[in-house]
């Protein structure tokens, strides 16, 4: 799993409860993964999978009703052992967040320019003069046009792929050793998710940053990715090189979603309709209702009675390709299109 | 348009046009106006699927609205089986409806959270006076399992589903009273994609078997080649082209729609395309450019698209394009 140097930002056995009625329910189960200096690692999943509470119990940002355990480290700093007060110089600055929705995450009340400011100010102890100065070089950074005018403008001001920009630029103000950008494009429309994506491409490969993207687009993936993880209902169920999960992926789950999506230019094969898209039949389980042994078994046309009696551990089959499932080897075969 | 003209199409839509007036104060005379929709046309036959793609704001939706006369049309007209409907009073418009319905993307804000899922997918038939107490429950538990749900469920309430679940029901509902014509708004854009397959699924299955038309409004460009025979493209209020599927997605003709296709990630890693990325965003319709509305992002710009605006013109067989260029 790990690569060969020390990886930058280092999760292990993360584990995200939330009290609930006086029931603890697991949003996020065990779920380790590393990411390395320049390296984009995605992880994907549906709605529920786990995703964005990951990147929150990272960063602490979860409300106290949360119990996180697990070691993080940063460049071999154990992040669990820090202070509220230090936590907080590290957010921002050595990690920084990027939201899916920006006009809830930036502040309507201020200009875009004093909370880039602000950020520079706190962590790297500038004055004001400066942290506008780098508020108006992030701007340009991110190619927000005429960035001297709207570094002074407020969030409303901005569209949404602009907003979505400044949010980049906040992220990146303090030049973060590692960016959490959960969903970071999923608002906005095609071609300025392509503008987003080419500029964190760009700016990773200036920077060095380290990016961990949640997202649940296999296309954003697919474009983005050095490496994978595939999350199902709180767990890792595979992990692989960004190739070889979308070669030979190893879980039924995985072969599910790659099959449930339709293809761009589909209807200009030869037989010129597009396939029957498969399904996964079933819907992901409740955090109430979690189905003993492995968790997709309800919906995997694989499983048999070890699948739902035993949950699979996580296994490496080829060199650098995780996958939680007792049948890896015919995963493949696990699509589910009913005529 | 581009269907055979040997038979009438379902629904016929010219030159509508929708602003939005906007008005300094509740009484004051409108100062600017958003236009939304501005002049577009099509047709769709029976047993079709038209996509209607673009990117936020170019006026899809309020494009649907104005077809469903949700929203009143500012000018133009919309036939449906050869009927004009453009101008038609409350009372006309109810007996229209049964024969046109409306899916939207937010199944939970359109179900009413407490109506039992039951009465909700029945409530056309009381509106409409169709057949008693049990004729209805019979009926209504008959399109439970026609998209995929148990009639046991029919006592649950709307929260009690799941979002693929819900969608299921708003379908349900549309097709109560055997609509010819489903607008479909965004109808699959918040489910999960192993969720939207299967809406997806069961779409083109009632279309199959009831000879559905559909007006199918998205903005993922996979899933509306996936399920659409025709494609029309907006942007800022206008159709800037309009193909059959095969010779949209494999010969675009407009630079806009060549720009949206590229943008779209590739399903497979190492297949990242060598892109001219769009710059900038989409002008404010309220001021929409003059002469062609693209030319403020084109790449291929000459001076006469700033001036003159493109008409759609044929340029394949069903293909039409509006660009001076082609």
């Amino acid at each position: 799993m790990s690569t060969a140097s020390t990886p930058l930002l280092s999760v292990r056995a993360l584990e995200t409860r939330f009290v609930d009625d006086g029931v603890a329910l697991t949003a996020v189960d065990g779920l380790s993964f590393d990411v390395g200096r320049g390296e984009t690692l995605c992880i994907v999943g549906e709605s529920g999978c786990g995703k964005s509470v990951s990147a929150l119990s990272i960063m602490r940002l979860l409300p106290p009703t949360s119990r996180v355990t697990g070691r993080i480290q940063l460049d071999g700093k154990d992040l669990g052992a820090l202070s509220e007060p230090e936590m907080r110089r590290v957010r921002g600055n050595a990690v920084s967040m990027i939201f899916q929705e920006p006009m809830t995450s930036l502040n309507p009340v201020v200009t875009v320019g004093y909370q880039i400011a602000e950020a520079v100010r706190q962590h790297e102890g500038k004055s004001w003069a400066e942290g506008y100065a780098r508020a108006t070089e992030m701007l340009r950074l991110v190619r927000i046009p005429e960035p001297e005018r709207r570094v002074k403008e407020y969030p409303h001001q901005l569209s949404g792929g602009m907003r979505q920009r400044v949010m980049i630029a906040m992220a990146l103000a303090c030049r973060p050793r590692v960016l959490l950008a959960d969903e970071p494009t999923t608002a906005l429309d095609v071609t300025i998710q392509a503008q987003i994506l080419e500029l964190m491409r760009d700016l990773q490969a200036e920077t060095g940053t380290a990016i961990v993207l949640i997202t649940h687009d296999l296309g954003v993936v697919a474009e983005m990715a050095h490496r994978v993880v595939v999350m199902y209902a709180g767990r890792k169920v595979e992990e692989a090189p960004v190739g070889d999960l979308f070669e030979r992926p190893c879980h039924p789950y995985t072969v599910g979603l790659m099959g449930s999506i339709p293809e761009l230019g589909s209807s200009l094969s030869a037989e010129g309709t597009p396939r029957r898209l498969a399904e996964i039949p079933g819907i992901v389980p409740s955090l109430r209702a979690m189905p003993a042994g492995c968790r997709f078994a309800p919906r995997c046309p694989l499983a048999d009675e070890r699948c739902h009696a035993q949950s699979p551990p996580l296994t490496e089959n080829r060199p650098g390709h995780w996958s939680a499932c007792w049948h890896w080897e015919r995963a493949g075969e696990a699509i589910h299109v009913h005529a | 348009m581009s269907t055979p003209e040997a038979k009438t199409p379902l629904l016929e839509v010219r030159d509508l046009v929708k602003h939005f007036p906007i008005r300094k104060s509740l009484f004051g005379k409108a100062r600017a106006r958003v236009h939304a929709v501005d002049g577009i046309s099509l047709d769709i036959a029976p047993g079709e699927t038209l996509g209607l793609v673009g990117e936020s704001g170019c006026g899809k939706s309020t494009a649907g609205k104005v077809i469903l006369r949700l929203i009143e049309p500012t000018s133009g007209s919309i036939r449906l089986e050869g009927r004009d409907i453009t101008a038609l009073g409350a009372g006309d418009m109810l007996a229209v409806r049964r024969q046109m319905q409306v899916v939207f993307q937010d199944p939970y804000s359109s179900l009413n959270p407490r109506m039992p899922a039951g009465e909700i997918v029945g409530e056309p038939f009381i509106n409409y006076g169709i057949g008693g107490a049990s004729e209805r429950r019979d009926r209504v538990a008959a399109l439970f399992r026609k998209v995929g749900l148990r009639p046991e469920q029919m006592a649950r309430y709307p929260h009690e589903f799941s979002g693929g679940q819900r969608q299921r029901l708003g379908i349900a509902r549309a097709l109560a009273l055997g609509p010819k014509l489903i607008i479909g708004d965004e109808p699959v854009s918040a489910l999960d994609v192993s969720v939207q397959a299967q809406v997806v699924n069961l779409l083109m299955d009632l279309q199959a078997e009831l000879g559905l038309s559909y007006l199918f409004i998205a903005h993922d460009l996979a899933v509306v080649e996936h399920i659409s025979h025709r494609v029309a493209v907006m942007y800022l209020g206008k159709i800037v082209e309009i193909a059959p599927r095969r010779s949209l997605f494999g010969q675009p003709q407009h630079p806009y729609t060549e720009a949206l296709l590229e943008s779209v990630p590739a399903t497979r890693p190492g297949l990242r395309r060598e892109r001219k990325t769009l710059t900038g965003d989409v002008p404010s319709p309220i001021a929409p450019p003059s002469g062609c509305r693209f030319h403020t992002r084109c790449p291929y710009a000459i001076p006469r698209c700033s001036q003159e605006e493109p008409l759609l013109h044929a340029v394949g067989e069903g293909h039409q394009v509006a660009c001076h260029l082609r």
